[in-house]
């Protein structure tokens, strides 16, 4: 009896896992387009949380410079992939976006990651405002333009490149969690300080994971370029998407690798059925979401969900 | 030999000399206690030690070489671990996750994950925890929080430990562990410098005495010299039916 719950529970994850990758796959076939469309869109909030998360989530850097490094991809996008025709191929840009952000995000983090809490917090959102004002100072006062405009790109081949980045994402994360890299990363948001007196190189070790997560960022704006077609600064280096990650990962819950997702798929659904629901008091309605959100799911919804599961095992274990 | 050697080392804090011209030195195997009222500079001196300050001037030498520019990562790695007064623990990770750290990254870094688990499960043993090694590391007594921090400062290798106040807030009962914990650690051949204000366990434990107060070195001397000195009694001891406490 143990033992064949033991083994189901083990399968139960992997199993799970591997129907979801699959209708994900198959989601072009058999879905329509808003589907695709709407699943795509998805799928970039969960790989901007799930990275926010690996950096944020672990060493308690509070980071909001996600919109900076979403943005550096979204333009680098309209760089290499002007309407006028590609210059470079589609996923070669698309891994340009991504090693450009991380290189971003080493400078910022070698500069900045001395700061602690609220610091840190408010130079990582400068950051975002300060690389808008450029781009808009730069286009106006170099290019002579207001935006520029993105080659378009299959709708199709749009999702299964961001699934691409949000599979690859998923794997980091699962894989850097359960390394000793994951582990110097856990002691830093425990306690900094017994941690660099504990052997780990603090520095190093929080500047290369901000720049692997601003590497996932990076390559989302890229192709998230693509469908929006026309951009320019305020478009690409948007402060909300340095905000959304940080609610999605805390509507989610932060404890579990899971909470991320599970909170940015959510989440993101729920904002582009209200956003064509009720285009006018979506905003509205998406607040009260939140605020009850926080207020009641101390732990986000997973907390919820393993409270129900805990009282539903722990009934059945009373049975037996 | 010598293990670590400072000269002059002195570090202000604004305009007040936290510690000041301290010269001292310890000596493979010893164990040597730091004592002096509060605000003498002790705690400072160990942040010197373990690179938390940095000296401003002075130098410390640690096996001859200088490492007073050092990162406290490094420090680590070059054999000098330490504990704090007040404890930092990794409060939401497993006791056992605790220690994992000090093997993976101490003074042998490049360790298989196996060999690694194996001597965190030692160190553990070692201090007595092994029961609780699941256990999340807020959930402790203070007493068991503070063994905590000293298997996770053994799991790095140390040749050298940094003890502060460890019996600080502790019972009678524990005091007396924490003591044979100092002697069994003492006899694997580490050596030990410890900060106490438990008199009974310095006087018991420590080769040598180093007093400080203001952040200058009063006094230095083995248990009995101390113990008999007019200016530490004067100081610090007050009246010497006190100090056999």
């Amino acid at each position: 009896m143990n033992i064949t719950a033991f083994t189901f529970k083990k399968s139960l994850v992997p199993g799970l896992l591997l129907v979801i990758l699959v209708a994900l796959v198959t989601l072009p076939i058999y879905g329509s387009l808003y589907n695709v469309i709407l699943v795509t869109s998805i799928l970039m909030y969960t790989i901007l949380t799930v990275s926010w998360a690996l950096f944020s989530g672990s060493t308690g850097y509070m980071s909001l410079a996600t919109a900076a490094f979403f943005g550096v991809g979204i333009y680098a996008s309209a760089i290499f992939l002007p309407n006028t025709g590609a210059i470079l191929p589609l996923l070669v840009v698309v891994v340009i976006g991504g090693l450009v952000s991380s290189l971003l995000a080493l400078g910022i983090g070698a500069l900045t990651l001395r700061l602690r809490g609220i610091y840190f917090a408010i130079f990582t959102f400068g950051f975002v405002v300060l690389i808008l004002e450029l781009g808009n100072w730069w286009e106006h006062a170099v290019t002579h333009t207001r935006g520029r405009f993105v080659m378009l790109v299959d709708n199709d081949v749009i999702f299964y490149i961001m699934l691409a980045i949000f599979v690859l994402s998923m794997l980091t994360t699962y894989l850097i969690r359960r390394s000793k890299f994951g582990l110097a990363m856990r002691t830093i948001g425990e306690n900094e300080e017994a941690a660099a007196h504990t052997g780990i190189n603090v520095t190093m070790v929080k500047v290369t994971t901000f720049a692997i997560s601003a590497f996932f960022m990076g390559a989302a704006g890229v192709i998230w370029a693509t469908k929006l077609t026309y951009i320019d600064p305020y478009v690409a280096f948007n402060p909300f998407f340095s905000f959304m990650p940080v609610l999605m990962a805390i509507f989610g819950g932060m404890g579990q690798i899971y909470g991320p997702v599970i909170g940015a798929a959510l989440f993101a659904y729920l904002q582009e059925t209200l956003q064509t629901e009720f285009p006018y008091y979506y905003m509205l309605i998406f607040g009260f979401v939140l605020i009850a959100a926080i207020l009641y799911l101390p732990n986000g919804v997973i907390g919820l969900i393993q409270k129900l599961w805990r009282r539903f095992t722990g009934g059945k274990r009373a049975n037996t | 030999m010598q293990i670590l050697e400072g000269e002059k080392v002195t570090k202000y804090f604004g305009g007040l000399a936290a510690v000041s011209e301290v010269d001292f030195h310890v000596d493979q195997g010893e164990v040597v206690g730091l004592i002096g009222p509060n605000g003498a500079g002790k705690t400072t001196l160990f942040n010197l030690i373990s690179a938390a300050l940095t000296p401003k001037p002075g130098i410390i030498k640690y096996k001859g070489k200088n490492i007073t520019r050092k990162k406290p990562y490094q420090i680590c790695r070059l054999g000098i671990a330490r504990t704090f007064q007040t404890v930092k623990i990794f409060g939401n990770m497993p006791v056992l996750q605790n220690v994992l750290a000090g093997s993976f990254f101490g003074t042998s870094p490049g360790m298989s994950s196996a060999d690694a688990a194996r001597e965190a499960s030692e160190s553990l043993e070692f201090v007595g925890l092994s029961a609780l090694a699941a256990v999340p590391a807020g959930g402790l007594t203070l007493a068991n929080q503070k063994r905590l921090e000293v298997a996770r400062a053994l799991a790095t290798r140390p040749e050298l430990l940094l003890l502060d106040e460890l019996m600080a807030g502790l019972n009678q009962t524990e005091i007396t562990e924490s003591m044979e914990l100092v002697k069994k650690i003492s006899d694997k051949g580490i050596t030990i410098i410890m900060i106490e204000h438990v008199m009974k366990a310095i006087m018991n434990a420590c080769d040598r005495i180093i007093v400080l107060h203001h952040g200058e070195k009063i006094a230095e001397g083995t248990p009995q010299e101390i113990s008999t000195s007019k200016k530490v009694i004067e100081v610090y001891l007050g009246e010497q039916t006190n100090a056999r406490n």
